[in-house]
């Protein structure tokens, strides 16, 4: 599996879409933290651009790098090797690449700021973990969508629909669920509901590491309400893991069974 | 010893291998012919792993290969369409490609022979239809593996590469290699082959040596004694 992530990473590290990425974050990032004097507000901005983008570009990216690579798969499928490290190992050097291009962008500006002598270092770290995690949940998603349809358009349209379902139509449909059942007690529903979407998990676990009551929302009212801050934040994590671990489960067995 | 029993292949609800049945034990050549979709790809694809049977088993030298990829150490594969990744350049592909085999080999002989010393530090989304499959056949005939599976060898080569190929499938041959492949090309398999088995929509049409299949059809030429048993055979 080792030599498929470095092949892939090396492969995606170098292409032109990934450069763009780093400096799309090094760019914005830095007019940021110049434009604004306040911490805790460049840190809120961050998250949000962080919260919509990485998603959106790590669907569309997994879902790309998977049938550009198509034929390629099929000629390294015919060497001996196991099915579960080419594609395990494929997916990882393409989340690993988006991570660190995100990473080095928004860090060099961050460190240049002085990050590391604030005491918003921890908020920071969360961005990152959080940008981190959702690189490698979403791209599973788009990889393991692009594996089970060998329709491009098809399998491009399903997951920027799971993508706009999670990060647009989602908060509505809980807030229209709420208010239905605005007689029952709806909490561990709203808790429930916020696991099973990682945009939501993410924006959650930074908004109990900010601890700005004002931002929280009411999701992350809850999460603080229930489990305090620490605990809130480690289960996030753990959750955030499952979005990790179930896609790549899904991604070895749809390759398993798959024709190619 | 590559052995198929009741082999049966579905796409969906479209059967495109049905009940095939086949030994392949002895050295030598073997052709798989039959019109455009016929299944030969999916029979080629169904050896080296990349198809999942629906019913029926195939194993390599007794083993059944269902789920395992050690066996693929004892075959190359040429497949029909090449496509790289774009910004490899060649010499890094043959070099990924040792790498992922984890086997040393030597390219050079094949790169002199196919004439391919100046695309070698090429991006491969710079060399031309033909070049490329030069590449995919280098990439094909690298390791000496007992079985060879090819998969349209020959498309879009120009004659002297033609001819560079014959010489080295004799070889192969020479040497007690077992090489199964596909063509369109008639004299070629006139000329090449030891066995041939004839493909129709999914079936085993026919079976056997060149000597047979003139003698069963009355016909001097393959390309009519092709004809006759698809038309025989089909709807
Ligand atoms: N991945 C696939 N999904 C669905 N159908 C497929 C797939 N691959 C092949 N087929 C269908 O299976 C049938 C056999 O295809 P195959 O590629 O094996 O034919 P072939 O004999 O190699 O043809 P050709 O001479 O054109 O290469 C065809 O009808 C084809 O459309
Ligand atoms: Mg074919």
């Amino acid at each position: 599996m080792r030599k498929f992530i470095k092949y892939s990473f090396v492969d995606l590290i170098q292409s032109y879409w990934t450069i763009l990425y780093f400096v799309f974050f090094l760019v914005v990032t830095s007019t940021i933290l110049y434009f604004s004097a306040d911490m805790t507000k460049s840190i809120v901005s961050m998250m949000n651009i962080v919260l919509v983008l990485i998603p959106l570009v790590s669907i569309v990216f997994g879902a790309i790098y998977y049938y550009n690579s198509r034929e390629f798969t099929e000629l390294l499928l015919a060497q001996p090797v196991r099915r579960r490290s080419l594609i395990l190992g494929q997916y990882s050097g393409l989340a690993l690449s988006l991570s660190i291009s995100f990473t080095a962008g928004i860090t060099i500006p961050f460190i240049l700021k002085g990050i590391f002598a604030s005491e918003h270092l921890p908020d920071f770290l969360l961005i990152l973990l959080a940008g981190i995690g959702l690189s490698f949940s979403m791209s599973a998603i788009a990889y393991a969508t692009a594996l089970k349809h060998e329709n491009k358009i098809l399998g491009f349209g399903i997951s920027l629909f799971i993508w706009f379902f999670l990060a647009v139509l989602y908060d509505g449909l809980i807030l229209i669920l709420l208010i239905l059942f605005k007689e029952y007690p709806t909490d561990s529903l709203a808790i429930v509901l916020t696991f099973l979407n990682p945009i939501d998990l993410s924006r959650v676990m930074i908004m109990l590491g900010l601890d700005i009551a004002a931002l929280m929302g009411y999701t992350g009212a809850l999460f603080l309400k229930f489990f305090g801050s620490f605990t809130g934040i480690a289960i996030s994590v753990f959750s955030v893991l499952c979005w990790i671990a179930i896609p790549s489960f899904l991604m070895v067995r749809i390759a398993n069974n798959k024709d190619f | 010893m590559i052995e198929i029993k009741g082999l049966h292949k579905y796409y969906g609800n479209h059967h495109v291998l049905k009940d095939i049945n086949l030994d392949i034990g002895e050295p030598g050549i073997y052709a798989i012919l039959g019109p455009n979709g016929s299944g030969k790809s999916t029979l080629l694809k169904s050896i080296i792993g990349l198809v999942n049977p629906r019913q029926g088993t195939i194993s390599v030298n007794g083993i059944s290969v269902a789920g395992t990829h050690a066996y693929r150490n004892e075959i190359s594969y040429l497949p029909q369409i090449a496509r790289f990744p774009d910004n490899l350049r060649v010499f890094e592909l043959i070099r990924l490609i040792k790498e992922i085999r984890n086997e040393e080999a030597d390219e050079s002989e094949l790169v002199n022979l196919f004439q391919v010393e100046s695309d070698i530090r090429k991006r491969l989304r710079n060399l031309s239809g033909g070049t490329r499959q030069k590449v995919n056949m280098i990439l094909g005939f690298l390791f000496d593996t007992p079985y060879l599976i090819l998969d349209e060898p020959t498309i879009s080569l120009d004659p002297v590469s033609l001819t560079k190929f014959r010489k080295i499938i004799s070889e192969k041959k020479e040497q007690g290699k077992i090489i199964i492949y596909t063509t369109h090309i008639m004299n070629l398999v006139e000329e090449l082959s030891d066995h041939i088995i004839l493909l129709l929509e999914g079936r085993i049409i026919f079976k056997g040596g060149l000597k047979d299949i003139y003698g069963k059809t009355g016909s001097s030429s393959l390309e009519n004694a092709i004809s006759m048993l698809v038309d025989k055979n089909g709807k």
